[in-house]
Formats: C-alpha cells, structure tokens, sequence
C-alpha cells in the first residue's frame, strides 16, 4: 500500500495550479470527472433517442398502418412515407432501438459515468491510472456513435437484422435488403469497443494501485468493488464481440464464409460467439446498478450494508457463472439439446447470488432509519423491480417452459425488468444521489418525485402485461401481429401499451428539464448533503477540484459504519482517525442490540 | 377483449399440459418469493421509515440468515432444474421420437413453409412425395415428426397450441416431433426475426381425424401435376 502513496503525492501538487484553458477543461480534459460528465450528457442524449426509437415502434404495434401523427411527414419516402412505418423500417427500429440502449445508453451510464466519477474519488485517488487514455476512451466512442447514426441515413436503410444481428440474416445483403447500414452497424460497435476497453483498464488498474492508504479490498465502498468486477468481465468480454463483428464484416465485404452455410460456414457459430459475449454483457449492464443501490440503501437506511463481504462475494460469482450460461439464449437455436440441460443448470444457479443481494438489500432496510429522498426512492425500485425481473428469468431457463416462451413478448418483459426496471433505475438512483457532488447543487426534489412516481407506475403499465402476452404466443420483433388471427384479440392490450409507453417517455422530460434547472438553478449542496462516510462526501470538496483531495487520505475503516455505537453522530466517516470520533458519554457494550422498539 | 385470460389457452399436443404444468409449478413457487419479498419490503419501508428520536439499529449481517436464504433458493432451483431436465430430454432428445410417428420435411425459406409429405408410399423423396405451402395437415392418431431444413436465413418453426418452438437453421438439419391430443386448426408462426416479410411468415396446421386425413391426402394426390 505504500507505494500509492509517493504516486498519488505527485498528483496533488498539480492540483494548485490546474487554470486550464477552455478546451482542455471542457472538451479535451482528462480529470476524470469531466470525462465521467462526458459521458453523462453524451449517454443520456443517446438515452433519449432510444426512447424516442421505442415510441416509432410502438406507434406502429399499438396503431398498426395508420400515419404517425404531427412528425409523420418528417420522413422519408424509404422508412415511413406519410407517416406509415415500412416492414424494412420497422426492423431497423427495432435494431437500433436495443443498439443505442444497450451500447450507447445504459454500458456507458453504468461504466463510463460511474467508473470514472466514482473510482478515483471514492479510493482516495487524485485520478485515474492513466489519464489521457482516459481522454481517449471518450473521444473513440464519438466517432462510433456518428458512425452508428449515419446508418440511417445510407440507401438500403439501418441495420435490421436485430440487436444481436444473426448470420446469415445480418451477413448477406441478399437476405436482409442492408448492406451499408449493417456495415456501419459493425464499424461502429468495433470501434466503440475501444472505449470499452480502455476504461475497463483504466479502472482496473486503478482500483489495483492507486487505493490511498488504509483502503484495504474489503473497505472499498460497494459500487467501486461492483465497477472492479465489471471491468474484468469488459476486459474479457469486449474482444470476443470485436472478433465476431470483424469475422462479421469479413463476410460481408471480402467474401469469407464464416457464418455462410454455402461455404461450409456455420450459423450457429455466430451466436455461440455472440452470446459468449453477451451474456457478460447482460451483467456488464447491471452488476454497476448493483453496487450503486447498495450504496444508496445502506446511506438512506443509515445502516450498515446487511452482509458486506457476502455481497461481494455474490458480485463475483454472478461475474463468473455469467460466463458458463450463454446457451440458454440458444435453447430452440439447433444446437444438440443435451447441451441444453448443463445450460439450464449453470444458468438457474444464478438464481441463487441474485437472491443473496435481495435478501441483503431487505436486511440493509431492516431496522434502518429510512429516509425517502429521491435517489432512495429509486433504489428501492430497483430492488422490488429486479426482484421480477429475476423471477421471470427462472421460467426460461427452464428449457422446456423456454420452449413456448422463447423470442415473444415473454421475453420483452423480462429483459425489460433487468435493463429498466434494473438498470435504468439504478442509474436515476446513481445521478440524483451523486447530482450534488458532480455540479454543486441539489437535484430538485419535487420534480424529482414527479419524475419518480409516473415513471414507476407507467413502466409497469408498459410491461408488465407483455408477460401475459408473450405466453399466449405473441411473437417478437413482428412488424404486424394482426396477420396473426390470434393475436388479434391483443390489438386494444397493444394499444394500451402503447399509450403507457408515451406516457413513460413523456415522463423523462420531467428529468431532462429537472436536470438542467437543477443544474443551473438548484439549491447550492453542502459538502456531504447525506451524511455519507465514504470520501467522495465526507472529504472531498463540492465540486472536487483537479487532483480530488487536498492531502491524501488515510483509510481507518469500512464505508458503511452508519449509527454506530462508537460515534454520537449517526455517520462515522472512512477518513476520520479514531482520536477524532465524536464518542457518545456513556460507551456501549460492543456487540449491543437494542431491544424491540 | 371478450373471452381475454391472462393465461395461457389449452394446449393441444401431448407435451403441452406438461410445460403448462411445470410453468404453473414455477409460476406458483415464484409467485410465492414475489409476493413474500414485495411485501416484507413494504412493510419494512412502512415500519422503519425515519421518526424523530430512534436511531438506526447498528447491525453488519447475520451469517445464520445468510447461509439459509443461500441454501434454501439454491435448493428450489436446483429442484426446478431436475424437474425439467426430464421433460426437455423426452421433447428434444432425438433418441425419444416415437418410432411410429410420420415424417414430413420441412423447407423453410423467406416467407413460406413448405411441407413434403411421403404420400402413399411413406417414404419421402420418392415420386408420390408432394409438397403443399403454409399448411401442415396432420392426423390425430399418430405422431408426426418434422425434418427441418432452410434455405437461407435462420426461421424458427413456432405452434403456440402445442407448446413448441423449433429454430430452422440452414446448414443443418434438425428435428421436431408432436402428438396432436385434439382435431382442429392451429396457427404457425415464424418466431426468429428473418427479414422484411418475418411478420407475414405463417401458416396453418390442421389435426385431423385419421378418416378425414386420408379424405385430404387423397384430395392433394389428384390435385398434383
């Protein structure tokens, strides 16, 4: 440990003197912090035009053929002419709605925002590891996102073959009517991979080195620990989907047969490769939201997180069965059906880290102090959404209830209730919690409990019947279910969803306007608005200059020391030496429960 | 939305009930956990909302809470997990198709499925095989087992009624196989997105009474060229 103290010494002498010019400070820095703002409003732009996506979609599932109304003349004759969405176009919504959420929105929310904002402030670093690769790793994911958005724009329309693009639909413009659009669909996610990798080693590296004395493994605050250990599955991960998109694009442009059964290559292989990939990806999207939850439970329950160690302990194991469990998106896919039973083992194993988190969030709550601010509000959303969404997952990874219920709406659901009702909510809980710190001043709190309530009960409303109708056979990805005779009797509960879905998106504005009022307008925040013990709060100036701390802290305990008996305080801060505590007259016994009420 | 259930419909093959009842089984154990957690958060976030004066109880964990609620869901998955390995290896395991049923190829191509059937014969590719679009017609009294092929891009062969789903992946040849419980008209959708006419990829599977089967073949073989 000793040695992070002479690297971090060297840093802070730079902080006296960090007059930048403009551009340095707001557009080539490389404080993290900046970075990690960066990403923010790049993301939640990106956030924003998903939704936007998921609206023209749902446009045509609850009103099926008719114009869109007010913006149906905006396009263009070969997507939506007058208004009324084509099959061709229909799919590339489709695709480059789960493209932008999950590559463009919630990775870089959870890992771009938190990893860098958070790591360095809450080890007691001055920075990260290495700070312009840091710069690097915002600026490749730019020219990716244009590429990506210039898709819509090409002849032959965006990439349509889904999200998970699977060969031979995505890799011959023979069968999908796309070629440019899947072509750019590849570049861009190859190249945004860069900035995946770079700050999963950025962060890596860090939380490696750069810990401030005294901040052992086990006294980092849990959203760092859950950043660490999503960083090793994107260090992992990230190659893999690199060389299925390059193999990909072989295919596409200089005549290789990778996954083309004409030159003895192999369909199955893409998935195989895709899902090894994806389904660390699935946990590189909420294993973050994990570690911010707790956080932000522990702090407004003003207790203790209920099982630190085994919470990350469940962190990692979740990490690594994630990466013994990509069959399960393969059960119907042909591949020899014996291997769908170890699948469907290692996969329903997960279950059981997942229900260690529940159950210690509810203990965290237990025999707390809760205090109901918004971030809170979010949190428990989170912890009552995920327990859904974890739920549903039990009935498709038993193979043969996966059977009627695989690629329907079923699906839709259940995935929605890990990336919204999971992800999404972690992220509002992450930014209105540390809004304060990042710009000086309080998210406001009415809006923000507008905000909270509508967007709760309306994306219940949204999906919450697609379970329902997922397993009376309504398939996804269809442009039109009333082809189908029996899925026409769902056309009034399409609609309805539809409508909720506006409503849901409508909500967002709230934040979006709440956002910048707050930014600009809100009521200055005090250093440590929640009495919060980890050093991002309790010692580092709102907002933290260049360099983070004045001095380098000195580590004397864990985070989550909230009412303890050692303290008249109910917060008892990592960095306070213990001459310094403000200790109650009468010492405790250690070890004292009070008795019931 | 007269006649709407937010369950399922009845089933119409012999595996159908048995899905439909490990769903139940899940749904009924899940549903358990849902309701027992939802509400135990409730009426913490109830009970221990802040009120001036009490101080939040100082407790790190409890290694005996910890070790059953890990032993007692690991217990319930892994039942779960046993419980459907057998009905997954008796639909999936090519070893357990029945050794009476009837073959019928499967082409699936973009949009259209197309059925060869033996004909009189009962051996497929031979002359009085004979191929019709979009219709799958199947008698009541016997098995039928489908040898699925594609010709371009991945399909995925889906019958609500009966509870199955079967992805058509060229290259490969792959197979399902169902017994019909009841005589009627079922749907047949494409589940795997395929293209700009995947909407429109569907069709018709009839169960007929062995009678009114060979009425049908009868009436295909003199319809063919």
């Amino acid at each position: 440990m000793a040695t992070t103290v002479a690297a971090s010494g060297n840093h802070v002498t730079g902080a006296e003197h960090h007059e930048l010019g403009f551009i340095r400070t707001y557009i080539f820095s490389t404080d993290h912090k900046m970075i990690a703002k960066q990403f923010l409003v790049a993301s939640l732009a990106f956030l924003l035009l998903g939704g936007l996506l998921a609206a023209v979609v749902r446009w045509q599932l609850g009103f099926p053929g008719q114009a869109i109304p007010l913006i149906g003349g905006l396009f263009s004759e070969t997507t939506a002419p007058g208004g009324i969405i084509l099959p061709e176009f229909y799919n590339s919504l489709v695709t480059m709605h789960g493209t932008f959420m999950i590559f463009f929105a919630i990775m870089p929310l959870m890992l771009g925002v938190w990893g860098n904002y958070l790591i360095p402030l809450q080890i007691g670093a001055p920075d990260m590891a290495f700070p312009r690769l840091n710069t690097f790793s915002f600026w490749v994911s730019i020219p990716a996102g244009l590429i990506m958005l210039a898709g819509f724009l090409v002849v032959g329309g965006h990439a349509g073959a889904g999200w998970t693009s699977y060969a031979p639909l995505s890799a011959d413009p023979e069968f999908s009517g796309v070629y440019m659009g899947q072509i750019l669909w590849l570049v861009s996610l190859t190249i945004l991979g860069f900035s995946s990798l770079t700050g999963a080693v950025n962060y890596i590296t860090t939380i490696i080195n750069m810990r401030a004395p005294g901040m052992t493994w086990f006294r980092i605050p849990l959203p760092t620990w859950a950043l660490f250990v999503t960083s090793w599955l994107v260090l992992l991960a990230i190659p893999i989907l690199t060389g299925a998109l390059i193999m990909l694009l072989f295919d596409q442009t200089i005549g290789t047969g990778f996954f083309a059964p004409a030159t003895d290559g192999e369909p199955l292989l893409w998935q195989h490769i895709f899902w090894y990939f994806g389904h660390p990806e699935v946990y590189i999207l909420i294993l973050p939201g994990m570690g911010l939850v707790s956080e932000i439970i522990a702090n407004r329950s003003r207790k203790p997180v209920f099982g630190y160690h085994s919470m990350v302990v469940a962190l990692i194991s979740i990490a690594f069965l994630g990466w013994i469990v990509w069959g399960h998106h393969m059960f119907q896919s042909g591949m020899n059906p014996m291997l769908g039973t170890s699948f469907m083992i290692s996969t329903i194993v997960i279950a059981v880290p997942s229900a260690i988190k529940v159950f210690n969030w509810m203990g965290t709550v237990w025999r707390g102090d809760l205090h109901f601010d918004v971030p809170m509000l979010h949190a428990l959303a989170f912890v009552s959404m995920f327990i859904i969404g974890g739920l549903s997952g039990i009935f498709m990874a038993s193979a043969p209830v996966d059977i009627p219920i695989h690629d329907t709406y079923f699906i839709v659901a259940h995935l929605h209730y890990v990336l919204f009702g999971g992800s999404l909510f972690a992220i509002f809980a992450g930014i209105t919690y540390w809004f304060p710190k990042m710009f000086g001043r309080m998210f406001g709190a009415k809006l923000g409990k507008a905000h909270f309530w509508l967007t709760f009960f309306a994306y219940n409303l949204v999906f919450f019947p697609m379970h329902s109708m997922g397993l009376k056979g309504h398939i996804r990805r269809i442009y039109d279910p009333n082809q189908y005779t029996f899925l026409q009797s769902m056309q009034p509960l399409n609609t309805f969803i539809s409508l909720a879905a506006f409503f849901l998106i409508a909500a967002q504005l709230i934040f979006a306007f709440n956002f910048f009022w707050s930014m600009f307008r809100g009521e200055k925040a005090a250093q440590n608005p929640w009495n919060s013990n980890t050093l991002e709060w309790a010692l580092a100036p709102t907002p933290p200059p260049h360099g983070n701390f004045v001095v380098t802290p000195q580590i004397y305990r864990g985070p989550y020391e909230y009412s303890s008996p050692e303290s008249t305080d109910d917060f008892l801060p990592q960095h306070l030496p213990p001459d310094r505590v403000q200790r109650p007259p009468v010492p405790r016994e250690p070890g004292f429960l009070p008795t019931e009420d | 939305m007269q006649n709407w259930s937010w369950l399922m419909d009845e089933s119409a093959s012999t595996v159908g009930p048995q899905i439909d009842r490990l769903y139940y089984v899940i749904l009924v154990i899940t549903g358990i956990v849902f309701f027992a957690t939802e509400l135990t958060l409730l009426w913490f976030i109830f009970k221990y909302r802040h009120r001036e004066g009490r101080k939040a109880e100082y407790i790190h964990g409890s290694t005996k809470a910890e070790i059953v609620w890990t032993t007692v869901p690991a217990i319930i998955v892994i039942a779960i997990a046993l419980a459907s390995g057998g009905l997954w290896a008796e639909i999936k395991d090519p070893d357990n198709v029945p050794a009476n049923a009837m073959t019928v190829m499967l082409t699936a191509k973009q949009f259209e499925w197309n059925l060869t059937y033996p004909g009189p014969d009962g051996e497929l590719n031979t002359e009085d095989d004979f191929t019709v679009r979009n219709r799958l017609d199947i008698p009541l009294d016997r098995p039928t087992r489908l040898e699925m092929y594609s010709e371009d891009v991945i399909h995925s062969f889906y019958i609500p009624d009966f509870r199955l789903k079967q992805d058509v992946v060229p290259g490969m040849e792959l197979m399902m196989w169902f017994q019909p419980t009841r005589t009627g008209e079922f749907p047949i959708g494409c589940a795997e997105l395929c293209g700009i006419g995947h909407t429109r990829m569907r069709g018709t599977l009839t169960v007929h009474t062995p009678s009114e089967y060979q009425t049908w073949m009868n009436e295909q073989l003199q319809a063919q060229p």
